[in-house]
């Protein structure tokens, strides 16, 4: 366990030292969705419809974008070998990043979706059925994300090569995300894709890491 | 115990490497039998169906094809876990080689379901369970293609392509199920095991007939392509030398 | 026997765009893969070759 918290209060600290790089997720975030209605059009009723699969797209789109420095920046200075001989397991660095990376570009993205919910023309209450379908859905993108970042280590075009191996593993917790907040605004009960959002998250909070761990193994 | 070393024994790339060479033929003339036989019944003799005309004759390589894309990612996946586990290099390179040809068959079956979508439902693309989970398969192989491709080391690139596969084999039902869910435009399933199909059974027998064909090509072609890797990696060993260095001196 | 003649056939009741344009495209890569990948097998064979004649591999 000490091995775990050494390496993700490393990671934190280490973002602090670049405010700026740490909040690239969440400004992106911001820009790509409010490219949409230029795209489409500013009217309110479609804007409103549209929104949660908007803010869900871009909320992977962002933690994608951030999943190429997880392990590359330690990769390439030899810390990174350095953490996996020296007695921390490969699965307490897996953990420990995938927990850096939720709270550096995960919660963030919850904290500010509200600001983009109300762009859309959201209710507050279907706002916080986004919220709460991002809280669980966040997690587990840093999870699988995770499996990606860390087979692509050293390799030429990472970041492309992490969305085409992550995405497709995405798109369920896109759909129930997104699936929640429409159910809700039609007036059905959102608790089925609740359930179904918890369910991947346990799911991935099992396997992910232990697929991480196998993946550290098979690139350093 | 006897009969345990014989199920290895293909293992060795040199003995796959024969064993392909000789079976590769047949598998193209049972592949090309086969698909006679099913575009005569599919064309000849199944009826015209009531509701879409002759459009409906695409299911015949359409099915089999989403079929294929299916089965040879499974079969990669298993041959890459294979390979992993058992540090059995073969395995690797039959799932390298499966991969293109799994995801060619996906593509067909995007294709063809496209081609059949639209005089059927108006649109060339629907957004339906069934077409989507196939898009996202097709997608799933593309990663592992890339990957694989991108890692320089062999022995690296095997062992995560494995991992991939199987972290994508084990989300294959669960796409599919939450696509499902999210949207279903497409048919029910006109054959399961234990209901009786819901099609005549000439059609029935076109699409076995052209998924025996689909099978047999996809075995003749994945073993060529085998055959070709085995060739790339195991250059500098002495059986390739040998088998190389007779056929220069021999007839060939 | 569906067809009164050959062109009843190729028009496959309107629908032949999509029947055709679907088959042929099967058709089409049924026989560039094989090709392509026996063009992989002729390409890998030859490297294998030069290396034995050239001798380098003992």
């Amino acid at each position: 366990m000490n091995g775990l918290v050494a390496i993700l209060m490393r990671d934190l600290r280490l973002a602090s030292r670049r405010p700026t790089e740490a909040l690239m997720p969440v400004v992106f975030f911001v820009v790509a969705a409010s490219l949409f209605p230029f795209g489409v059009g500013p009217e309110p009723a479609m804007l409103k419809q549209i929104a949660p699969g908007i803010v869900w797209v871009c909320a992977l789109l962002s933690s994608m974008l951030s999943l190429g420095g997880m392990y590359a920046g330690d990769y390439s200075d030899g810390s990174l070998e350095q953490m996996l001989i020296s007695g921390t397991s490969a699965l307490e660095v897996a953990v420990a990043k995938c927990t850096a990376h939720w709270l550096m570009s995960g919660l963030p993205l919850l904290l500010v979706s509200p600001v983009l919910g109300l762009l859309f023309g959201m209710e507050t209450d279907a706002i916080g059925v986004l919220m709460l379908g991002l809280l669980l859905g966040t997690p587990v993108l840093s999870l699988l994300g995770g499996v990606g970042s860390a087979l692509t280590l050293g390799l030429r075009n990472t970041a492309i090569l992490i969305l085409l191996i992550v995405l497709p593993l995405c798109i369920p917790v896109l759909i129930f995300g997104a699936g929640a907040v429409s159910a809700y605004e039609v007036g059905l009960a959102p608790t089925g894709h609740f359930y179904l959002l918890g369910a991947l998250l346990l799911l991935s909070a099992l396997g992910a890491p232990l697929a991480t761990a196998s993946a550290l193994r098979i690139s350093v | 115990m006897n009969k345990l070393p014989r199920f290895y024994t293909f293992a060795a790339p040199s003995r796959f490497y024969r064993l392909a060479g000789w079976t590769v033929p047949w598998f193209y003339a049972v592949a090309v039998v086969f698909a006679l036989a099913g575009l005569y019944m599919g064309f000849f003799v199944a009826p015209v169906d009531a509701t879409q005309g002759n459009a409906y004759r695409i299911i015949f390589i359409h099915v089999p094809a989403a079929w294929m894309s299916m089965v040879l990612y499974m079969a990669m996946a298993g041959w890459a876990a294979v390979g992993w586990a058992f540090n059995a290099r073969m395995a690797s390179m039959l799932a390298r080689a499966l991969a293109p040809t799994g995801a060619a068959f996906t593509f067909l079956a995007l294709w063809t379901g496209a081609f059949w979508g639209k005089p059927t439902w108006g649109a060339w693309w629907v957004w339906d369970a069934r077409l989507t989970s196939e898009l996202i398969l097709l997608f799933l192989y593309l990663g592992f293609m890339a990957l694989v491709e991108a890692i320089d080391d062999t022995r690296r690139a095997d062992q995560a392509g494995a991992l991939l596969a199987i972290v994508g084999a084990v989300n294959v039902p669960i796409i599919y199920f939450s696509v499902r869910w999210w949207n279903t435009l497409h048919q029910g399933a006109s054959i399961s095991m234990t209901a009786a199909p819901s099609m005549a059974s000439t059609m029935l027998t076109s699409m076995l007939l052209m998924t025996v064909a689909c099978w047999s090509y996809a075995f003749a072609v994945v073993f060529v392509r085998a055959r070709a890797i085995v060739l790339e990696r195991e250059r500098t060993t002495e059986w390739v030398q040998t088998l190389l260095g007779s056929s220069l001196e021999g007839a060939s | 026997m569906n067809w009164n003649s050959a062109g009843e056939f190729f028009a496959m009741g309107g629908y032949g765009l999509y029947v055709w344009g679907s088959y042929g495209v099967m058709a089409l890569w049924m026989v560039v893969e094989p090709l392509l990948a026996q063009r992989r097998f002729s390409a890998a064979r030859l490297v294998a070759l030069e290396l034995e004649t050239s001798g380098e591999w003992q």
